[in-house]
Protein backbone atom coordinates (compact mmCIF):
# COMPACT_ATOMS: atom_id res chain seq x y z
CA UNK A 1 0.00 0.00 0.00
CA UNK A 2 1.40 3.40 -0.84
CA UNK A 3 0.90 6.48 1.21
CA UNK A 4 -1.36 8.11 -1.16
CA UNK A 5 -3.62 4.97 -0.86
CA UNK A 6 -3.34 4.87 2.93
CA UNK A 7 -3.90 8.28 3.36
CA UNK A 8 -6.99 7.44 1.08
CA UNK A 9 -8.35 5.08 3.33
CA UNK A 10 -7.85 7.52 6.66
CA UNK A 11 -9.70 10.23 4.93
CA UNK A 12 -12.98 7.94 4.57
CA UNK A 13 -12.70 6.76 7.67
CA UNK A 14 -12.74 10.37 9.49
CA UNK A 15 -15.30 11.31 6.57
CA UNK A 16 -17.79 8.25 6.99
CA UNK A 17 -17.39 9.27 10.65
CA UNK A 18 -18.56 12.64 10.87
CA UNK A 19 -20.96 11.86 7.62
CA UNK A 20 -23.21 8.97 9.35
CA UNK A 21 -23.19 10.23 12.73
CA UNK A 22 -24.15 13.76 11.14
CA UNK A 23 -26.94 11.60 9.23
CA UNK A 24 -28.46 10.15 12.17
CA UNK A 25 -28.71 13.33 13.94
CA UNK A 26 -30.30 14.97 10.85
CA UNK A 27 -33.27 12.66 11.64
CA UNK A 28 -33.93 13.94 14.74
CA UNK A 29 -34.67 17.34 12.50
CA UNK A 30 -38.50 18.06 13.90
CA UNK A 31 -38.30 15.43 16.02
CA UNK A 32 -35.96 16.39 19.05
CA UNK A 33 -37.59 15.88 22.13
CA UNK A 34 -37.54 19.23 23.14
CA UNK A 35 -36.97 22.05 20.76
CA UNK A 36 -33.90 23.40 22.21
CA UNK A 37 -32.48 19.79 21.30
CA UNK A 38 -34.61 19.57 18.52
CA UNK A 39 -31.76 22.40 17.15
CA UNK A 40 -28.67 21.25 18.96
CA UNK A 41 -28.68 17.59 17.34
CA UNK A 42 -29.37 19.21 13.89
CA UNK A 43 -26.68 21.67 14.73
CA UNK A 44 -24.27 19.26 15.89
CA UNK A 45 -25.16 17.34 12.24
CA UNK A 46 -24.66 20.24 10.32
CA UNK A 47 -21.03 20.80 11.96
CA UNK A 48 -20.50 16.94 10.68
CA UNK A 49 -21.70 16.99 7.67
CA UNK A 50 -19.78 20.23 6.90
CA UNK A 51 -16.21 18.16 8.06
CA UNK A 52 -17.36 15.50 6.35
CA UNK A 53 -17.36 17.76 2.90
CA UNK A 54 -13.65 18.53 3.05
CA UNK A 55 -12.90 15.69 4.68
CA UNK A 56 -14.23 13.08 1.67
CA UNK A 57 -13.39 16.26 -0.74
CA UNK A 58 -9.68 15.62 -0.08
CA UNK A 59 -10.18 11.89 -0.10
CA UNK A 60 -11.47 12.13 -3.69
CA UNK A 61 -8.57 13.63 -5.01
CA UNK A 62 -6.66 11.18 -3.67
CA UNK A 63 -8.61 8.11 -5.37
CA UNK A 64 -7.38 6.47 -8.05
CA UNK A 65 -10.06 7.44 -10.29
CA UNK A 66 -10.13 11.07 -8.49
CA UNK A 67 -14.20 11.34 -7.66
CA UNK A 68 -16.33 14.40 -5.81
CA UNK A 69 -17.03 14.39 -2.41
CA UNK A 70 -21.01 13.60 -3.11
CA UNK A 71 -19.98 10.82 -5.45
CA UNK A 72 -18.17 9.78 -2.33
CA UNK A 73 -21.17 10.58 -0.67
CA UNK A 74 -23.96 9.19 -2.24
CA UNK A 75 -22.48 6.71 -4.40
CA UNK A 76 -20.76 4.20 -2.50
CA UNK A 77 -21.86 0.83 -1.73
CA UNK A 78 -22.15 -0.74 1.80
CA UNK A 79 -18.69 -2.12 2.28
CA UNK A 80 -16.92 0.63 0.72
CA UNK A 81 -17.76 2.94 4.02
CA UNK A 82 -15.35 3.20 6.61
CA UNK A 83 -17.03 4.66 9.54
CA UNK A 84 -16.87 2.77 12.70
CA UNK A 85 -19.88 0.64 13.78
CA UNK A 86 -20.66 3.03 16.73
CA UNK A 87 -21.58 5.93 14.31
CA UNK A 88 -24.03 4.57 12.33
CA UNK A 89 -26.50 2.67 15.79
CA UNK A 90 -29.41 3.93 15.86
CA UNK A 91 -30.54 6.91 17.54
CA UNK A 92 -33.24 5.06 20.39
CA UNK A 93 -34.01 7.28 23.25
CA UNK A 94 -32.42 10.66 23.74
CA UNK A 95 -29.78 8.64 26.19
CA UNK A 96 -28.81 6.62 23.63
CA UNK A 97 -28.31 9.01 21.17
CA UNK A 98 -26.25 11.59 23.55
CA UNK A 99 -24.04 8.21 24.96
CA UNK A 100 -23.08 7.82 21.23
CA UNK A 101 -22.45 11.13 20.73
CA UNK A 102 -19.95 11.35 24.05
CA UNK A 103 -18.18 8.02 23.08
CA UNK A 104 -17.92 9.42 19.69
CA UNK A 105 -16.79 13.25 20.70
CA UNK A 106 -14.24 12.03 23.55
CA UNK A 107 -12.58 10.39 21.02
CA UNK A 108 -12.87 12.85 17.81
CA UNK A 109 -11.80 15.92 20.21
CA UNK A 110 -7.78 14.39 21.16
CA UNK A 111 -7.74 12.90 17.55
CA UNK A 112 -8.49 16.58 16.33
CA UNK A 113 -6.13 17.92 18.69
CA UNK A 114 -2.76 15.35 17.79
CA UNK A 115 -3.58 15.89 13.69
CA UNK A 116 -3.36 19.68 14.17
CA UNK A 117 0.49 19.02 14.44
CA UNK A 118 0.05 16.75 11.04
CA UNK A 119 2.84 17.38 8.76
CA UNK A 120 0.17 16.81 6.22
CA UNK A 121 -1.04 20.76 6.44
CA UNK A 122 -4.14 20.28 4.64
CA UNK A 123 -5.49 17.95 6.99
CA UNK A 124 -4.06 19.74 9.68
CA UNK A 125 -6.15 22.93 8.78
CA UNK A 126 -9.35 20.40 8.46
CA UNK A 127 -8.64 19.52 11.98
CA UNK A 128 -8.03 23.09 13.46
CA UNK A 129 -11.25 24.01 12.00
CA UNK A 130 -12.96 21.04 13.16
CA UNK A 131 -11.94 20.98 16.55
CA UNK A 132 -13.25 24.11 17.55
CA UNK A 133 -16.98 23.10 17.08
CA UNK A 134 -15.86 19.56 18.64
CA UNK A 135 -14.99 20.82 21.56
CA UNK A 136 -18.56 22.52 21.95
CA UNK A 137 -20.27 19.27 20.77
CA UNK A 138 -18.06 17.12 23.55
CA UNK A 139 -19.26 20.04 26.34
CA UNK A 140 -23.26 19.23 25.39
CA UNK A 141 -22.97 15.62 25.15
CA UNK A 142 -20.98 15.07 28.42
CA UNK A 143 -23.43 17.52 30.14
CA UNK A 144 -26.58 15.54 28.80
CA UNK A 145 -24.52 12.17 30.28
CA UNK A 146 -24.17 14.01 33.81
CA UNK A 147 -27.38 15.01 34.01
CA UNK A 148 -29.36 11.90 32.82
CA UNK A 149 -26.86 9.46 34.72
CA UNK A 150 -27.11 11.59 38.05
CA UNK A 151 -30.55 12.84 37.31
CA UNK A 152 -33.71 10.78 38.25
CA UNK A 153 -33.38 6.84 38.70
CA UNK A 154 -35.77 6.62 35.50
CA UNK A 155 -32.91 8.18 33.83
CA UNK A 156 -30.25 6.99 35.20
CA UNK A 157 -31.62 3.17 34.41
CA UNK A 158 -32.20 4.20 31.21
CA UNK A 159 -28.51 5.92 29.95
CA UNK A 160 -27.16 3.35 32.06
CA UNK A 161 -29.02 0.71 29.92
CA UNK A 162 -27.76 2.71 26.63
CA UNK A 163 -23.92 2.84 27.73
CA UNK A 164 -24.18 -1.19 28.36
CA UNK A 165 -25.30 -1.57 24.36
CA UNK A 166 -23.05 1.22 22.80
CA UNK A 167 -19.49 0.78 25.47
CA UNK A 168 -18.92 -2.51 23.18
CA UNK A 169 -18.80 -0.91 19.67
CA UNK A 170 -16.66 2.56 21.43
CA UNK A 171 -12.92 0.58 21.44
CA UNK A 172 -13.23 0.14 17.28
CA UNK A 173 -12.47 3.33 17.45
CA UNK A 174 -8.88 2.83 18.18
CA UNK A 175 -8.79 -0.10 15.59
CA UNK A 176 -5.22 -0.34 13.76
CA UNK A 177 -3.96 -1.80 10.72
CA UNK A 178 -1.52 -0.65 7.78
CA UNK A 179 -2.77 2.54 6.73
CA UNK A 180 -2.04 3.73 10.20
CA UNK A 181 1.13 1.90 10.74
CA UNK A 182 2.22 3.48 6.87
CA UNK A 183 0.86 7.37 7.98
CA UNK A 184 2.07 7.10 11.71
CA UNK A 185 5.24 6.58 10.47
CA UNK A 186 4.98 9.36 8.14
CA UNK A 187 3.95 11.88 11.28
CA UNK A 188 0.18 11.99 9.61
CA UNK A 189 -1.38 10.36 12.23
CA UNK A 190 -1.27 10.34 15.88
CA UNK A 191 -0.70 6.61 16.87
CA UNK A 192 -4.05 5.15 18.46
CA UNK A 193 -2.32 4.17 21.83
CA UNK A 194 -1.78 8.14 22.43
CA UNK A 195 -5.53 8.77 22.28
CA UNK A 196 -7.00 5.61 24.33
CA UNK A 197 -5.72 7.20 27.33
CA UNK A 198 -7.27 10.70 26.52
CA UNK A 199 -10.23 8.75 25.60
CA UNK A 200 -10.86 7.00 29.23
CA UNK A 201 -9.62 9.65 31.26
CA UNK A 202 -12.57 11.93 29.47
CA UNK A 203 -15.04 8.89 29.91
CA UNK A 204 -14.26 8.01 33.30
CA UNK A 205 -14.41 11.21 34.83
CA UNK A 206 -17.46 12.04 33.34
CA UNK A 207 -19.33 8.59 33.67
CA UNK A 208 -18.37 9.05 37.95
CA UNK A 209 -19.78 12.36 37.77
CA UNK A 210 -22.89 11.32 36.11
CA UNK A 211 -22.64 8.01 39.41
CA UNK A 212 -22.37 5.97 36.38
CA UNK A 213 -20.29 2.60 35.78
CA UNK A 214 -18.81 1.19 32.92
CA UNK A 215 -20.23 -2.48 32.17
CA UNK A 216 -18.35 -5.52 33.46
CA UNK A 217 -18.17 -7.93 30.51
CA UNK A 218 -15.42 -7.12 27.93
CA UNK A 219 -17.09 -7.58 24.80
CA UNK A 220 -15.82 -5.84 21.75
CA UNK A 221 -17.38 -5.34 18.36
CA UNK A 222 -15.53 -4.26 14.85
CA UNK A 223 -15.88 -4.44 11.31
CA UNK A 224 -17.03 -0.90 10.51
CA UNK A 225 -13.31 0.20 9.30
CA UNK A 226 -13.15 -2.76 6.84
CA UNK A 227 -16.34 -2.27 5.51
CA UNK A 228 -18.65 -5.13 7.44
CA UNK A 229 -21.68 -3.13 9.22
CA UNK A 230 -24.14 -3.56 11.21
CA UNK A 231 -27.88 -4.18 9.82
CA UNK A 232 -28.85 -0.55 10.86
CA UNK A 233 -26.12 0.97 8.11
CA UNK A 234 -28.53 -0.36 4.99
CA UNK A 235 -31.43 1.52 6.08
CA UNK A 236 -29.37 4.16 6.44
CA UNK A 237 -28.20 4.24 3.36
CA UNK A 238 -31.12 3.79 1.78
CA UNK A 239 -32.77 7.16 2.93
CA UNK A 240 -29.31 8.89 2.68
CA UNK A 241 -28.40 7.45 -1.14
CA UNK A 242 -32.50 7.39 -2.12
CA UNK A 243 -32.38 10.99 -4.19
CA UNK A 244 -28.70 10.80 -5.80
CA UNK A 245 -29.74 6.93 -6.71
CA UNK A 246 -33.29 8.29 -7.86
CA UNK A 247 -32.14 11.85 -9.80
CA UNK A 248 -28.59 11.09 -10.66
CA UNK A 249 -25.80 14.05 -10.51
CA UNK A 250 -28.81 16.54 -9.68
CA UNK A 251 -27.41 19.13 -7.41
CA UNK A 252 -29.44 21.90 -5.38
CA UNK B 1 -7.53 48.04 -12.71
CA UNK B 2 -9.48 48.88 -9.83
CA UNK B 3 -7.66 49.30 -6.56
CA UNK B 4 -7.84 46.71 -3.79
CA UNK B 5 -8.94 49.04 -1.64
CA UNK B 6 -12.30 50.33 -3.95
CA UNK B 7 -12.84 46.65 -3.47
CA UNK B 8 -12.67 46.23 0.29
CA UNK B 9 -14.82 48.92 0.52
CA UNK B 10 -17.53 47.63 -1.90
CA UNK B 11 -17.32 44.32 0.43
CA UNK B 12 -18.33 46.89 3.44
CA UNK B 13 -21.41 46.67 1.56
CA UNK B 14 -22.35 42.68 1.21
CA UNK B 15 -24.56 41.60 4.49
CA UNK B 16 -24.34 38.19 6.25
CA UNK B 17 -27.70 36.41 5.27
CA UNK B 18 -28.01 35.07 8.92
CA UNK B 19 -27.36 38.72 10.56
CA UNK B 20 -28.03 41.08 8.56
CA UNK B 21 -26.66 43.83 10.54
CA UNK B 22 -22.95 42.88 9.99
CA UNK B 23 -21.39 43.09 6.85
CA UNK B 24 -18.91 40.20 5.70
CA UNK B 25 -16.18 42.53 6.63
CA UNK B 26 -17.32 43.30 10.35
CA UNK B 27 -17.47 39.42 10.47
CA UNK B 28 -13.96 38.76 9.67
CA UNK B 29 -15.53 36.37 6.84
CA UNK B 30 -13.26 38.62 4.03
CA UNK B 31 -9.44 37.33 4.57
CA UNK B 32 -8.05 39.00 1.76
CA UNK B 33 -8.67 41.04 -1.10
CA UNK B 34 -5.30 40.88 -3.78
CA UNK B 35 -3.94 40.81 -7.07
CA UNK B 36 -2.30 37.83 -8.08
CA UNK B 37 -0.11 38.68 -11.69
CA UNK B 38 -3.30 40.91 -12.41
CA UNK B 39 -6.05 38.54 -11.26
CA UNK B 40 -8.42 39.43 -8.75
CA UNK B 41 -8.47 37.25 -5.97
CA UNK B 42 -11.00 37.33 -3.30
CA UNK B 43 -10.19 34.69 0.12
CA UNK B 44 -13.27 34.22 2.36
CA UNK B 45 -13.62 31.69 5.49
CA UNK B 46 -16.67 29.91 6.98
CA UNK B 47 -17.74 31.03 10.42
CA UNK B 48 -18.28 27.26 11.08
CA UNK B 49 -17.98 24.58 8.57
CA UNK B 50 -21.02 23.76 7.60
CA UNK B 51 -22.21 27.17 7.27
CA UNK B 52 -24.89 27.23 5.33
CA UNK B 53 -24.54 30.86 4.57
CA UNK B 54 -21.30 30.48 2.22
CA UNK B 55 -22.87 30.02 -1.01
CA UNK B 56 -24.95 33.26 -0.46
CA UNK B 57 -22.50 35.12 0.47
CA UNK B 58 -20.62 33.96 -2.58
CA UNK B 59 -23.04 35.15 -5.02
CA UNK B 60 -23.65 38.03 -2.82
CA UNK B 61 -20.02 39.19 -3.55
CA UNK B 62 -20.78 38.05 -6.96
CA UNK B 63 -23.74 40.62 -7.56
CA UNK B 64 -22.02 43.18 -5.69
CA UNK B 65 -19.17 43.79 -7.79
CA UNK B 66 -20.52 42.74 -11.34
CA UNK B 67 -23.30 45.28 -10.56
CA UNK B 68 -20.55 48.13 -9.53
CA UNK B 69 -18.76 46.76 -13.49
CA UNK B 70 -15.79 44.71 -11.91
CA UNK B 71 -16.04 41.11 -14.02
CA UNK B 72 -13.12 39.51 -13.49
CA UNK B 73 -12.57 37.99 -10.09
CA UNK B 74 -11.63 34.76 -8.48
CA UNK B 75 -13.35 33.60 -4.74
CA UNK B 76 -11.36 31.37 -3.23
CA UNK B 77 -12.52 29.74 0.41
CA UNK B 78 -10.03 29.14 2.58
CA UNK B 79 -10.72 27.28 6.33
CA UNK B 80 -6.85 27.62 7.76
CA UNK B 81 -6.08 29.72 9.85
CA UNK B 82 -9.45 28.75 11.27
CA UNK B 83 -11.73 31.77 12.08
CA UNK B 84 -12.28 33.11 15.39
CA UNK B 85 -14.77 35.61 16.96
CA UNK B 86 -12.00 38.09 17.80
CA UNK B 87 -11.77 38.66 13.99
CA UNK B 88 -14.82 40.58 14.26
CA UNK B 89 -14.76 43.88 14.62
CA UNK B 90 -15.31 46.22 17.49
CA UNK B 91 -17.81 48.17 15.21
CA UNK B 92 -19.68 45.00 14.04
CA UNK B 93 -19.61 43.60 18.46
CA UNK B 94 -21.52 47.06 18.91
CA UNK B 95 -24.12 46.65 15.97
CA UNK B 96 -24.64 43.08 17.31
CA UNK B 97 -25.40 44.13 20.38
CA UNK B 98 -27.88 47.40 18.99
CA UNK B 99 -29.86 44.77 16.72
CA UNK B 100 -30.21 42.69 19.80
CA UNK B 101 -27.78 39.83 19.99
CA UNK B 102 -25.40 39.46 22.60
CA UNK B 103 -22.02 39.76 20.95
CA UNK B 104 -19.07 37.53 21.67
CA UNK B 105 -17.80 37.68 25.92
CA UNK B 106 -14.09 36.32 26.79
CA UNK B 107 -14.11 32.51 27.02
CA UNK B 108 -13.24 31.54 30.24
CA UNK B 109 -13.73 28.05 30.11
CA UNK B 110 -10.11 26.48 30.06
CA UNK B 111 -11.23 22.49 30.97
CA UNK B 112 -14.02 22.21 28.08
CA UNK B 113 -16.29 19.98 29.72
CA UNK B 114 -16.84 22.33 32.67
CA UNK B 115 -15.92 25.90 32.13
CA UNK B 116 -16.62 28.77 34.26
CA UNK B 117 -20.74 29.65 33.30
CA UNK B 118 -20.06 32.92 31.01
CA UNK B 119 -21.05 36.53 32.02
CA UNK B 120 -23.81 38.00 28.86
CA UNK B 121 -25.19 41.23 29.87
CA UNK B 122 -28.58 41.67 28.21
CA UNK B 123 -28.43 43.28 25.03
CA UNK B 124 -31.50 44.68 25.91
CA UNK B 125 -31.13 45.92 29.46
CA UNK B 126 -27.62 45.31 29.91
CA UNK B 127 -28.40 43.31 33.38
CA UNK B 128 -25.59 40.64 33.63
CA UNK B 129 -27.57 38.38 35.47
CA UNK B 130 -28.53 35.94 32.53
CA UNK B 131 -29.15 32.34 32.14
CA UNK B 132 -28.31 29.92 28.77
CA UNK B 133 -31.66 28.17 27.58
CA UNK B 134 -29.47 26.22 25.26
CA UNK B 135 -26.10 25.77 23.74
CA UNK B 136 -27.40 25.84 20.57
CA UNK B 137 -29.53 28.22 19.18
CA UNK B 138 -31.13 29.51 15.59
CA UNK B 139 -27.46 29.09 13.62
CA UNK B 140 -24.61 27.77 14.33
CA UNK B 141 -22.94 30.59 15.35
CA UNK B 142 -25.14 31.51 18.36
CA UNK B 143 -26.26 30.30 21.37
CA UNK B 144 -29.88 31.21 22.98
CA UNK B 145 -29.95 32.47 26.47
CA UNK B 146 -32.87 34.78 28.71
CA UNK B 147 -31.99 37.62 30.91
CA UNK B 148 -33.59 36.91 34.06
CA UNK B 149 -33.60 40.83 35.05
CA UNK B 150 -36.13 41.57 32.10
CA UNK B 151 -37.15 38.81 30.98
CA UNK B 152 -36.15 38.78 27.25
CA UNK B 153 -35.21 35.87 25.54
CA UNK B 154 -31.65 36.64 23.06
CA UNK B 155 -29.44 35.35 20.84
CA UNK B 156 -25.96 35.15 22.19
CA UNK B 157 -23.00 35.27 19.36
CA UNK B 158 -20.69 31.96 20.63
CA UNK B 159 -17.16 33.11 21.16
CA UNK B 160 -15.43 30.30 19.05
CA UNK B 161 -11.70 29.80 19.63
Amino acid sequence: MTKKEALYQYLLRMGDDSLILGQRLSELCGHGPILEEDIATTNISLDLIGQATLLLEYAGELADEPKTNDELAFLRIEKHYANALLVEQPNGNFGDTMMRQFLFDAYRKPLLEQLMQSVDKRLAGIAEKALKETKYHLRHSSEWVIRLGDGTQESHSKVQASLESLYRYAHELFFENEVDEILLNEGIIPAAKTLFPLWEKTVTEVLEMATMSLPKNNWKFQGGREGRHSEHMGFLLAEMQYMQRTYPNMEW
Amino acid sequence: MVSEKVIFDLLEGVFDPEVPVLTIVDLGIVRSVQYHEKQLIIEITPTYIGCPAMQTIEKDIESKLQSNGIQKFEIKTSIAPAWTTDWMSEKGKQKLKEYGIAPPQEELDKSVLFGEPLVVPCPKCNAKETKMVSQFGSTACKAHYQCKACQEPFDYFKCLR
